[in-house]
């Protein structure tokens, strides 16, 4: 059945297709939904793709290297050097720590030393596609627990490099003969260390000069040109340039991306680059998850369930002890530790590259590579699960309490007003409360904030608010008002929407991140919704108006009347766009959305019917 | 020499070409405050403790706006509302202004004649604006004849001079502290029965 490319492509995206919308219905994470899709399709369940499982894998790293070379590209390169203790000292710590307890572990299942240095290596990187990916899902890369898990994996991905560099060195075969078999050519593989070295730091020094000096001008000419697609065309050569140069010195692609990133995170092309290689990257990478899950050899597995089973436990139980320690060492909340602890305790995909690396060094022999590389690819699959039971099960028990004892002497008045979402939209709302003396009971995810609210004396709940009995202990049965004020607009719907089914009688307050979530809230049947993105900007086009000498007063007359036009074609033309599915063609919708509202406007025409107070209607000429 | 300031409320002073050419000689006059009430205040939030600050610093208070519906704009009235305190501008120890004088200027569409027993609106200016001048005379002011531009729909260009250059006149008499009544050939409404009489009676 196996073969034609065509039929594969199809293998593939079908079983994305099908899969991912069925995890996402389950609440589970998309990265499970690829690689249950990859299982799937692989050779032990339905067989559409065979044993090429693994040269895709090799093809979708890419969406790792984008995803790097993406995540550079929001990290000012201030910040990045402001993170350098936490990537040596965590990264550092969970490196070391992790494969002295590996070697000891494979030690005692009596493997050679050799082997169990070069599984240790291995075991002791995460997957950076399956952590970051679900942080992002998750929109919780600004946590101290995301910052901690990118700074490990970062250092992973710098580390990964030496490790490459240093099993050679295990090798007992002659050099010449792996040089013909090792996959990445690297140009520098025969240079003396010092050399190796100096190419290494040039190639970077290349990478941010080029960054900097050809990259931006070249962008800039063929923004020029106008013509799109080149824009897109640039942005993938500029990736696989990118990597090239890093195979070529010997270097992770995906740590030559992230500088990459970082060096043009300060040019005007950002954003352009951003929203270009967004696609490419999340179906790169859905293609990689997919390839993890086919690469499962089930067969391993059935000769040696045991053995398996034993390794795949010990491995995570160790990883994440290693990880739960560090996190305590640099001082995470008891609670963001089982998180962390969670999400980097498997086995990430480096280990396919050093293992096979280490085979063909015949370092490790067939079985003991295809053993590992099950329990890799087990591991990996494994995370979401994982994550989940930690999220539903571990989480609530402890770390930052969901709610506070309250001391016995203190009558415990029910809030009214419940607010959710404690960020810089939902913070000043509750400011302005409490400046009223309104004390409304807040509901938010960040532990570190609900700490200093509490400390401050605020009434608030952690965790997660889409869950129903966490709205309950926060006492929504008896709230007359709940505010929704979470920053990631999915959750915020989906609050809404466990809300006005469960309990239809409280009043919701939403803030909505634009006029599509409004679209979609008004569809809802959300009537008050308050857009972040209206009032402030009337506020400042008038501001512009009165910089250039129009009347403050009547600006401000015709801001309002400005406001309440736009809710009023809000309401309208939401009832054009209902179709509960439209927003995945986000883009296109938001443009044809765009021109109507332009069209609406061009129709009202400048404002120029504004008679008030005008006496010269009146005059006698 | 006396500063003045002038409290100006048009909430459509671009539209209104009579104001224009009153304000245009005597905003940046030296000794002038022009305080444009209706650019200072777009949402009405007006600064009391600022408000307050200003007028003492000042020894005149002119009160210029257009008449609209027998009244004041309403920004005008809310800043008599709000700035004009109990216990600082008028009750015990309320003496703040206490001595300063208090002039109107005034804008109407109406003619004279209309603001007369015989005419349309039956009542004077003067008895339209007695609800100011007694507001001026509760806070200790002297409330001085007020000055009315009338009938503006059928001022010419040459009007509006005219009448830009007696406000020029007027301003430059209070700066030097000078009786007003000394001006010749002005629209003063002249009714204001005088009260230092009245009270020495």
């Amino acid at each position: 059945m196996t073969g034609s490319i065509l039929f594969e492509a199809i293998a593939f995206l079908a079983g994305a297709v099908i899969c991912v919308p069925i995890a996402k219905r389950f609440g589970l994470s998309a990265v499970l939904g690829y690689l249950l899709a990859g299982i799937l399709i692989g050779p032990f369940l339905l067989g559409f793709v065979g044993e090429e499982g693994e040269d895709i894998l090799h093809f979708a790293e890419f969406g790792v290297v984008m995803m790097l070379f993406l995540i550079g590209l929001e990290i000012e390169p201030k910040n990045f050097w402001n993170m350098r203790r936490t990537i040596l000292g965590m990264g550092g710590l969970q490196v070391v720590a992790t494969m002295g307890f590996s070697m000891a572990f494979f030690s005692l299942l009596s493997y050679d030393w050799k082997v169990s240095l070069t599984i240790s290596m291995a075991v002791a990187l995460s997957s950076t596609a399956i952590v970051l990916q679900t942080l992002k899902e998750k929109g919780l890369m600004n946590t101290t627990f995301g910052a901690s898990s990118f700074s490990i994996l970062l250092f992973q991905d710098i580390i990964v490099i030496f490790m490459l560099g240093a099993l050679p060195l295990l090798s007992t075969a002659s050099h010449t003969t792996v040089a013909d078999d090792h996959s990445s050519t690297s140009l520098l593989e025969n240079l003396p260390l010092g050399l190796q070295t100096l190419a290494i730091v040039s190639s970077v020094a290349i990478l941010v000069l080029a960054g900097r000096y050809l990259v931006v001008p070249m962008l800039r000419l063929i923004a020029r040109t106008g013509v799109r697609e080149l824009l897109i065309a640039s942005a993938l050569l500029l990736v696989l340039a990118i990597t090239l140069l890093m195979e070529l010195a010997g270097l992770s692609p995906a740590l030559g991306a992230f500088i990459g990133g970082v060096v043009l995170a300060t040019s005007e092309f950002k954003h352009e680059l951003e929203s270009t290689l967004e696609p490419f990257k999340d179906l790169l990478l859905g293609l990689f998850f997919m390839a993890v899950g086919a690469s499962i050899n089930f067969l391993v597995i059935s000769e040696n369930p045991g053995m398996i089973g034993t390794l795949v436990i010990g491995i995570i139980l160790l990883k994440a002890i290693v990880l739960f320690v560090v996190g305590a060492i640099f001082k995470l909340k008891l609670d963001q530790r089982p998180l962390l602890t969670v999400g980097l305790a498997q086995v990430g995909e480096f280990a396919f590259v050093l293992l096979s690396f280490a085979f063909q060094l015949h370092i490790l022999n067939r079985v003991q590579m295809d053993m590992m590389l099950v329990v890799t690819a087990i591991s990996m699959t494994l995370t979401p699960i994982l994550a989940v039971l930690n999220e539903r099960i571990i989480l609530p028990r402890f770390g930052t309490r969901e709610s506070e004892e309250r001391p016995m002497d203190t009558i415990e008045t029910t809030n009214k007003v419940i607010l959710v979402g404690f960020g810089h939209f939902g913070s000043t709302v509750g400011r302005f409360l409490r400046a009223y003396g309104v004390e409304a009971t807040i509901l938010d995810s960040d532990s570190n904030r609900v700490d200093l609210l509490r400390k401050m004396g605020f009434k608030v709940f952690y965790g997660d608010a889409t869950r129903l009995n966490l709205l309950k202990s926060a006492g929504i049965a008896e709230a007359d008002i709940l505010i929704a004020a979470i920053d990631n607009p999915d959750s915020n719907i989906r609050l809404i929407k466990l809300v006005k089914k469960e309990y239809p009688h409280v009043k919701l307050m939403v803030r909505a991140k634009n006029r599509y979530v409004a679209y979609e809230l008004l569809n809802m049947g959300v009537e008050n919704i308050y857009r972040e993105t209206l009032d402030t900007s009337v506020k400042l086009a008038s501001d512009v108006l009165s910089e250039m000498g129009f009347r403050k007063y009547t600006l401000h007359r015709q801001a309002q009347k400005f406001i309440q036009t736009d809710e009023e074609s809000l309401r309208r033309l939401a009832k054009q766009s209902r179709n509960e599915e439209d927003y995945i063609f986000k883009t296109r919708e938001e443009i044809a959305a765009q021109e109507k509202l332009l069209e609406e406007d061009r129709k009202r025409g400048i404002i120029e019917d504004d008679h008030l107070w005008d006496s010269e209607q009146m005059r006698v000429l | 020499m006396n500063k003045i300031l002038i409290l100006f409320a048009h909430p459509r002073f671009e539209q209104s070409r009579t104001n224009k050419a009153l304000v245009q000689n005597v905003r940046h006059k030296k000794g002038v405050t022009f305080h444009d009430l209706y650019e200072q205040y777009p949402d009405f939030h007006i600064d009391i403790s600022y408000e307050k600050n200003l007028l003492e610093e000042h020894d005149v208070m002119i009160w210029h706006h257009p008449f609209y519906w027998y009244s004041c704009p309403p920004l005008m009235k809310q800043w008599i509302d709000l700035v004009l305190e109990y216990g600082w501008a008028y009750g015990p120890e309320g003496n703040a202004l206490q001595g300063k004088k208090c002039l109107q200027i005034i804008t109407t569409g109406g003619s004279r004649k209309v603001y007369c027993s015989e005419g349309r609106n039956i009542y004077t200016i003067n008895e339209f604006l007695r609800p100011f001048e007694q507001t001026a005379r509760l806070c200790g002011m002297e409330y001085l004849t007020p000055f009315a531009v009338m009938g503006t729909h059928y001022l010419k260009t040459a009007d509006l001079e005219t009448f830009s250059q007696q406000y020029v006149k007027i301003v430059d008499f209070l700066l030097e502290d000078k009786s007003l009544s000394d001006i010749k050939n002005c629209v003063f409404q002249t009714d204001i029965p005088d009260y230092t009489k009245l009270a020495a009676k």
